[in-house]
């Protein structure tokens, strides 16, 4: 019997978090394992913070996790991450994309932004640092920069030989696939070594 | 074929399965995906409704005629439904008739935390919960099979777990066209005192018939494990407490929630050392089961405020917690949800929040990110200023305060209408303003009587908020472009100089909106960008008090900075800038 894996997927609404679960999901299900995701609709066009939650295995109950559960954290804006590192398992691994994105209350000057937050989360935790709008940027796609932070987690979960081909046509148009298939192995690529 | 699908999508697909002829819904988070997805089969009409109890009375109407109806809200909107809930619960059915409810525990997008399981007590009728996507779905079918089995509408109670949630349906089943049970005039289609009274007496029968069927109900079931601790759960709460205890508690499952099982209950207690009852928000199976002499623990360990998840269950009845990495959280700024870049009612509350000696009294929309006093629910913005403002003008301190009641083009049609009648019927003296945003923003746009468009986008009539307005009695009435302070100014002052009550339109499309044909008629194409000249820029932050969240002031050059991605060049932040720094150009490659 498999265990449960737990991935913990947050950034800021926008951000194209929900496709990149969608996309990872369709491809578990396909691989035969039990699936349930979680997001919370409602103020995520505005703006806001977003979290979605996968988890995968021969028997999923919940559709949440509680703190210190997530096998992985994959956080698409820098802040986020440790917003919600209390997810994260002690071992579990983060992986932080290198993009900053100011919030109402920095923009209008009542807070600071932390300008050391990877540095803060790299302290703390096996932590993976990706420039993926850069890789994405440089694919010719800037928007497809949450197909490389899947890639980048795709590797870390060593799910590699899912058929992400077919993930990626169920749920993206087809004159974007083979950006998005390029950008999902960029991210593969980004954390191999 | 196995499919990943939210709770609200397999409602969707449950209705299409099971025959359902009619739907009807307010939007409402997170019940709003069902009719959205329910609008993708063509063998079943579907409709937006301006409001919940119209809702529920046009698929009471289709019901009594004979199809299979579905109306499906928030647990806010069952209370505006609850009126034709509770005499519909009298009536019966003719075809079978589900409402749904969903519940929002933990307030992700509500004013309350209600638990309408108390409204199955309540109107009498039968509830389901499913605990996932799979039993949303089979629901359904069976909710509709027992509505016209037991004559009643049936409950089907979800929450935003369930309705949010992705977990895995099996697809095979294809639709069942139910043909439509024959309408035939009965007494019962017209509940009289007299013929009320038999009503009740069927209702009361019905439901100890309806109990009988909760004791035999597959939906009801036992799952053995270890047997020191038993538990009884229902909806996503019992996946939380298999999550916690998996093989070490034995289980009683409970799809059909009202009423309880209270037989299957005491026999499953008698077998369990200890009985935990694990609810969300109300002890509501607790208090029952109490009341039934079968001792249990339940509210007094497990929270009855806000959401369940498995870490509490987990505290509160093991007193366990898992292991987390320790770091200080207190540098991670708030990441809150603003008022979108090109927000139009970002241009309104700039100058409303300029005014002195104003009380904002607001309903729930968007605008409720904006700056406000007072807010209570959908429709209440003019009442509850005009309640407010007859005591204000009774007193004699010297400061008047003026009331100014706010709603959107959606909670104007949803309930906003019988407000402005209380205000021009009682003559106040308040001031209305209609935030038309030309769609339901707030839900993830939905259209709505003002938009022309139904819920399949067919044309319909496009019913107009001044002309409503007159037809009620306000005479003074005027219409502005939120982006346009100087505008907003003179007619916040304008509205405020009369001692009737006048009525503020402003009418702009959500920056988010998919214009139209007609919009575009109206508004233009509305494709531009702001940007600052960074020569001109003195740094003194006037841009940033509109509240952009695309404006960026950076401290180390003292200018600022638009994000041009988010920037649909409203120009607002152009017009309030003293050195006209900022300027507006046609959007390039788009």
């Amino acid at each position: 019997m498999s265990e449960v894996k737990n991935i913990l997927l947050c950034g800021v609404g926008g951000q194209g978090t929900i496709l990149a679960s969608k996309i990872l999901s369709t491809a578990l299900v396909a691989a035969g394992y039990d699936v349930k995701m979680s997001e919370i609709h409602g103020m995520s066009q505005r703006g806001g913070s977003v979290v979605t939650q996968v988890r995968y295995g021969d028997k999923v109950y919940s559709p949440i996790i509680g703190k210190g559960s997530a096998d992985i954290l994959v956080s698409f804006e820098a802040m986020e991450a440790l917003r919600y590192l209390n997810g994260l398992k002690k071992d579990g691994v983060a992986v932080v994309n290198d993009y900053r994105l100011p919030t109402a209350t920095t923009l209008s000057g009542q807070e600071t932004y932390p300008a050391d937050c990877i540095e803060r989360l790299k302290t703390l935790v096996n932590t993976k640092v990706l420039d993926a709008a850069k890789i994405a940027t440089e694919l010719g796609n800037p928007k497809s920069m949450n197909i490389v932070l899947l890639g980048a987690l795709i590797q870390l979960m060593k799910l590699e030989a899912l058929d992400w081909d077919k993930a990626i046509a169920d749920n993206i148009k087809p004159r974007f696939a083979a950006i998005n298939r390029k950008a999902l192995d960029a991210g593969i690529a980004a954390v191999a070594e | 074929m196995k499919q990943l699908m939210t709770g609200n999508e397999a409602v969707a697909r449950g209705a299409w399965e099971a025959g359902v002829r009619y739907a009807s819904a307010y939007p409402g988070t997170p019940s709003t995906e069902i009719l959205e997805n329910i609008a993708q089969y063509r063998e079943i009409y579907s409709e937006w409704a301006p409001n919940e109890k119209v809702a529920t009375e046009s698929a009471i109407g289709a019901s009594f005629a004979g199809g299979r109806a579905l109306v499906a809200m928030k647990h806010v909107g069952l209370n505006v439904a609850a009126d034709p809930l509770f005499t519909g619960a009298y009536i019966g059915v003719n075809g079978g008739l589900v409402i749904v409810s969903a519940d929002d525990p933990g307030l992700h997008s509500s004013q309350d935390e209600q638990d309408n399981r108390y409204y199955a007590r309540a109107a009498k009728v039968g509830m389901l919960e499913p605990s996932d996507s799979q039993e949303a779905k089979d629901f359904v079918g069976i909710a509709l099979e027992l509505s016209e089995q037991f004559d009643m509408p049936i409950l089907l109670r979800m929450t935003t777990r369930v309705c949010h949630s992705k977990s895995i349906v099996d697809l095979s089943k294809e639709r069942t066209e139910k043909p439509l049970v024959p309408y035939a005039k009965q007494d019962k289609f017209n509940p009289i005192p007299a013929i009320s009274k038999r009503l009740h007496t069927k209702v009361e029968q019905n439901l100890k018939r309806l109990e009988e069927y909760s004791e035999s109900s597959p939906l009801n079931y036992v799952e053995w494990g270890e047997k020191k601790i038993g538990i009884i759960s229902s909806g996503v709460a019992y996946e939380y407490a298999k999550e916690v205890y998996g093989e070490n508690a034995s289980y009683l499952k409970l799809g059909f929630t009202f009423p309880l099982p209270m037989r299957k209950i005491r026999e499953f207690a008698a077998r369990v050392d200890q009985l935990i009852v694990v609810e969300e928000l109300e002890p509501i199976m607790e208090n029952e089961i109490k009341a039934a002499g079968i001792p249990c623990i339940g509210k007094e360990k497990i929270p009855c405020e806000g959401e369940l998840n498995p870490d509490i269950l987990r505290q509160s009845l093991l007193g366990e917690e898992h292991e987390t990495i320790r770091y200080d959280a207190s540098v991670v700024a708030a990441r809150p949800p603003v008022l979108c870049a090109g927000c139009p009612h970002r241009g309104f509350f700039y100058e409303l929040q300029k005014m002195k000696n104003v009380i904002t009294v607001s309903d729930i929309g968007c605008y409720g990110l904006a700056p406000k006093d007072i807010a209570i629910c959908m429709g209440g913005g003019f009442s509850v200023a005009h309640g407010a403002q007859k005591i204000f003008n009774s007193e004699s301190d010297g400061t008047r305060k003026r009331c100014v009641g706010i709603m959107g083009d959606s909670t104007f049609f949803h309930s906003g209408m019988t407000s402005m009648l209380e205000a021009v019927y009682n003559r106040s003296d308040i001031l209305m303003v209609v935030l038309d945003n030309r769609i339901t923003a707030m839900t993830g746009h939905q259209q709505n009587p003002g938009t022309g468009l139904t819920l399949a986008e067919e044309p319909t009539h496009m019913t107009n908020i001044a002309e409503v307005a007159q037809a009620l009695g306000v005479k003074h009435i005027r219409t502005v472009n939120p982006l346009k302070p100087d505008e907003v100014r003179d007619a916040l002052k304008w509205g405020m100089g009369f001692d009737e009550p006048a009525l503020l339109i402003t009418r702009w499309p959500c920056a988010l909106k998919k214009m139209t044909q007609t919009d575009v008629e109206e508004f233009g194409s509305l494709r531009f960008v702001n940007r600052v000249d960074p020569e001109k820029c003195i740094g003194c932050r006037a841009c940033i008090q509109t509240g952009c969240p695309a404006i960026e002031y950076h401290a180390d050059s003292k200018k600022v900075t638009i994000d041009q991605i988010q920037c649909t060049g409203c120009d607002l932040c152009a017009q309030v800038c003293p050195k006209h720094a900022i300027f507006r150009e046609e959007k390039q490659n788009v």
